[in-house]
């Protein structure tokens, strides 16, 4: 682009900024890190002159293969179980990514190295350009693809829906409270360097495996650009490092966000890729072989733990535990059979596993059939309706289970369940780190120390809550999740669209209320919450109620 | 003789997934029912931005979830004394059985405002990268054929000085204030519009830092760090410095998007660029110059100053806190009037620099209050007294 080169452009913005004379920036977002002013390098050296031409080349590209999928039909090879999570999903990003571009400006005042604000900045702009380009696809999706619902009201849906609201911490957690908690350490350091590789790596090569080349063809164009943010989190760690008062809370912040990012993203891209696939090659990866290529020993071994001489205490325990939920607990199994309990509560249709998935699952995952199998055959079973209830209605030997309050997965490996008053509610957990990110992290002191600028878990944190007692046909209603002939759900528990095989809101009227878990917890006794505890515990795997004593 | 065993990949599959294949409710649905257009057909800008922002006023049933240390989350529209219709209307309360709905949307005025520059993703690499290259067309042209020879003595010292140091200006203002304005607005087509506009102010930023590098490199004694120490300590220039830092000090995101479009810009701005700038470089043999500042100048004037136009025209016209919020305006016109045309006038030793003179200052200057007027009179506002100074 230019005759001058890069570093010697670099250096020359480097003149650029001051130091104020007369009047200081707006100080809006607190820390209770504290940073030394340091002369901590950008690492990219990007300068907008080769910046704007380098993007606009990227998007020639997305755009002319997005041309060249519509005029090649690409929709005709797509496989519908894969674009219905995508309803889900592309219903979700667009706002972690703009929340990305958002919390920028936290670390303006906070980390005190102009040289870093230049990357920020860049990082701001290239988080525009995610958001937008992904409602693109989604729009693309929505013009093109057999059946429009759920794209076409996404962003209702995903707002008010319980999956969105698991998603919506992945945004959330990025704009608000200490500054460096949530736009460095939650953002860059573990949101991005760990997880969006299984966002937009893992995903897109199976979204390729299903017929769909344009969610890779946009999502590795977005990662290009993750590289740079990596580079923004990596030079703030650095500084931060450098004052030994820090480490307190980088310790603290790493086991909340990498528990929280794990709660979170494994449970959506998990489910996405082992549920919404029909590929199913022995030889391809699943998700957790993904998982630990990608995040275990790419990001957890090699970025991670070099850090550790330089004072970083990283949450070893927390790591090899999430390895545990994913490869020992099912984790992923147990989202995925929930999300599919609950499909008339959201706004994509879900395929029944097949007797070929069983196959798959039994080869990755031995032991998976007698977890889950015969809750899938019951799926399967009560897909198209007939006279019975959606399956969360029937016996299958399936406890509906309780929402964690802090990350708002439901509690789903049961042994793992904790019970605690805090704020004066009794409060269901998925796990001890989930109740120790509530009572122990997200509160204005930290082991004895002040943490004024730390943040708070707001909200009404259960679904369930705001629809206690209701009618679920008034349910679906309320949210919005009704196809265009006013009574057919959006959400079907097959593929069928035959209108004569879809479930309408007549079915739902003749189920039984909905029934908040938790509302019923907190109007126990004492001892009929240590009891129902003991009970829940001691269910599980795959959702079955405890066994009955002998 | 070999036998090749078959790679493991995924088969294609005639799935028959496209749209139109089947008849069923929804089939034909295809367009974003979740919000209203401003005219009569959604645009490709409002569906890649509208809404992706959440309110708990509509949609967003269960509130936000992370908070600041005092509770609050989100985007809260105390962010700015500004107010548009509904801004009074109580965040619904959830509980047990509460059920999840919202006001109507747009549940309050915000969510009115749109983008006349329609940005997003793709208009805002397609227009920065084509500024880039001309910018950058231009300067390689001027150096080949020794444009800079030309140039007199006194016009480099003008050049590195004082061209050079508006790059500060540009680049503080686009990073402190409006990349930090970015967080603060209630709707996703305010802080994608105030994006857009801080990386206009970086690149301007950029683009006068790499020029200033090439005349280093092309003009014998021009001095590439001159920029610097004007802007530090000429008299002249400290007036637009002290109003450049009290702009990106200021807490309200819209008095500080006011200020600095509505006012500092076409007061001090236009000023500088257009009438200085633009007038005295082609009678000192610089036509290379114009082409650089113009870039920023035709950011500002025909695309920031047209959704900063938009935003507030809004506000002004609100139906229920148009009063409210033209008091508010007129205060901050009092307050930032006062302050530009200081800033105006410090900078005037600069017009007699040159030496062959651009139009006098004085007429400069009624031509960049005139265009104030006009911008004020579209808006609906009051001529501050303090223009007058």
């Amino acid at each position: 682009m230019s005759r001058q080169s890069v570093a010697r452009a670099h250096q020359k913005i480097q003149e650029l900024s001051w130091e104020p004379l007369y009047h200081e920036p707006v100080s809006q977002y607190g820390t209770d890190y504290t940073f030394q002013k340091a002369q901590k390098k950008d690492p990219l050296k990007q300068v907008l002159r080769s910046y704007f031409p380098m993007q606009e080349e990227k998007d020639h590209r997305v755009y002319g293969a997005s041309d060249g999928a519509i005029r090649g039909n690409m929709f005709r090879q797509v496989q519908e179980r894969w674009l219905e999570w995508q309803k889900l999903f592309l219903s979700i990003i667009p706002l972690p990514e703009i929340s990305a571009a958002r919390a920028m400006p936290l670390l303006f005042r906070t980390v005190p190295n102009p040289e870093l604000h230049n990357g920020q900045a860049i990082q701001m702009i290239d988080e525009v350009r995610h958001s937008t380009i992904q409602q693109n696809l989604k729009r693309l999706y929505m013009n093109n693809y057999i059946d429009p619902a759920g794209f076409n009201n996404s962003l209702r849906n995903f707002q008010n829906d319980y999956c969105g609201t698991i998603g919506r911490q992945f945004a959330e957690g990025f704009i608000t409270g200490d500054a460096i908690t949530a736009a460095s350490i939650y953002l860059t350091i573990v949101a991005e360097t760990a997880f969006t590789n299984t966002l937009f790596v893992a995903m897109p090569a199976e979204a390729a495996a299903n017929g769909d080349y344009l969610l890779p063809t946009v999502f590795h164009s977005v990662q290009s650009d993750e590289s740079r943010h990596i580079s923004n989190g990596y030079a703030t760690l650095l500084m931060a490092l450098a004052d030994e008062g820090n480490h307190q809370l980088l310790e603290r912040d790493l086991r909340y966000a990498w528990w929280n990012n794990h709660r979170v993203v494994d449970a959506a891209i998990g489910t996405f890729i082992e549920y919404g696939t029909k590929d199913r090659r022995k030889d391809r990866e699943s998700y957790a072989e993904m998982w630990r290529r990608w995040i275990y020993d790419d990001y957890y071994r090699s970025y991670l733990v070099p850090l550790e001489k330089y004072g970083l205490v990283i949450p070893h325990d927390l790591i090899e535990e999430s390895w545990n939920q994913i490869w020992n607990k099912g984790y992923v199994h147990e989202v995925a059979q929930f999300f599919s309990t609950g499909w008339l509560a959201n706004y994509w249709r879900i395929d029944p596993m097949t007797d070929k998935d069983f196959e798959w699952f039994e080869y990755k995952y031995p032991g998976w059939y007698d977890r889950y199998g015969k809750w899938w055959e019951n799926y399967n079973r009560l897909s198209t309706p007939n006279g019975h209830h959606p399956i969360v209605a029937e016996d299958v030997d399936y406890q509906y289970p309780h929402r964690c309050w802090t990350c708002m997965v439901p509690c789903l490996v049961r042994e793992d369940m904790v019970i605690d008053e805090v704020d004066g509610q009794v409060r269901t957990y998925c796990h001890e780190a989930c109740r120790w990110t509530d009572v122990t992290a997200f509160r204005p002191t930290y082991q004895g120390r002040q943490t004024p600028n730390m943040g708070q878990l707001i909200g009404a944190r259960e679904w369930e809550t705001l629809y206690h007692g209701w009618n679920w046909a008034d349910v679906v209603t309320d949210m919005g999740y009704v196809r265009d002939d006013g009574k057919t759900l959006v959400a079907q528990p097959h593929l069928n669209l035959d209108p004569k095989k879809m479930w309408t809101l007549d079915h739902l009227r003749r189920m039984p209320p909905l029934q908040s878990p938790n509302v019923l917890l907190n109007e126990m006794t004492p001892e009929e919450r240590e009891a129902f505890h003991a009970n829940y515990v001691r269910g599980g795997p795959g959702g079955r109620p405890a066994p009955a004593d002998a | 003789m070999t036998t090749a065993t078959e790679r493991s990949v995924p088969k294609p599959v005639f799935t028959d997934a496209e749209a139109g294949a089947k008849e069923f409710p929804d089939s034909t649905a295809r367009r974003f029912n979740y919000y209203t257009p401003q005219k009569r057909k959604q645009t490709h800008y409002e569906d890649v931005t509208v809404e992706v922002q959440p309110d708990p006023r509509h949609y967003l049933s269960q509130g936000w979830l992370y908070g600041f240390s005092d509770g609050r989350g989100g985007y809260p529209l105390e962010w700015t004394t500004l107010k548009a219709w509904g801004s009074d209307r109580p965040v619904p309360k959830r509980g047990p059985g509460s059920g999840g709905k919202g006001y109507d949307w747009p549940a309050h005025g915000w969510h009115e405002f749109r983008d006349p520059n329609e940005e997003w993703e793709l208009t805002l690499y397609r227009y920065n990268s084509n500024v880039v290259r001309q910018v950058n067309q231009n300067i390689e042209a001027a150096r080949r054929s020794k444009a800079f020879d030309q140039w007199n003595p006194n016009w480099v010292r003008f050049v590195e000085r004082n061209v050079g140091a508006w790059m500060h200006v540009d680049h503080g203002l686009g990073l402190y204030l409006f990349a930090n304005a970015n967080r603060r607005a209630p709707t996703n087509m305010h802080n994608n519009a105030i994006s857009v506009n801080s990386m206009h102010l970086i690149r301007a930023a950029q683009d006068l830092a790499l020029y200033n590098l090439t005349l280093s490199e092309e003009i014998d004694g021009f001095d590439g760090k001159a920029h610097v120490e004007t802007w530090d300590s000429d008299p002249a220039w400290q007036g637009v410095r002290q109003t450049a830092e009290a702009l990106t000090a200021v807490d309200d995101w819209c008095e500080a998007v006011f200020a600095a479009n509505v006012v500092f810009e076409p007061l001090v701005g236009e000023l500088f660029r257009s009438h200085l700038v633009q007038h005295a470089a082609p009678r000192n043999g610089d036509f290379v110059t114009p082409t650089v500042v113009g870039a920023g100048e035709y950011d500002y004037a025909e695309r920031d100053l047209r959704y900063t136009k938009a935003m507030f025209e809004l506000l002004t016209n609100d139906r229920e806190f148009a009063d409210h919020n033209k008091a508010i305006m007129q205060r901050w016109l009092s307050d930032w009037v006062s302050q530009a045309i200081k800033a105006a006038r410090t900078l005037q030793p600069l017009w007699s620099q040159p030496d062959a003179k651009p139009p006098r200052f004085e007429d400069g200057l009624d031509r960049a209050k005139s265009r104030f007027s006009g911008i004020l009179s579209d808006l609906g506002l009051d001529t501050p007294k303090e223009l007058a100074q």
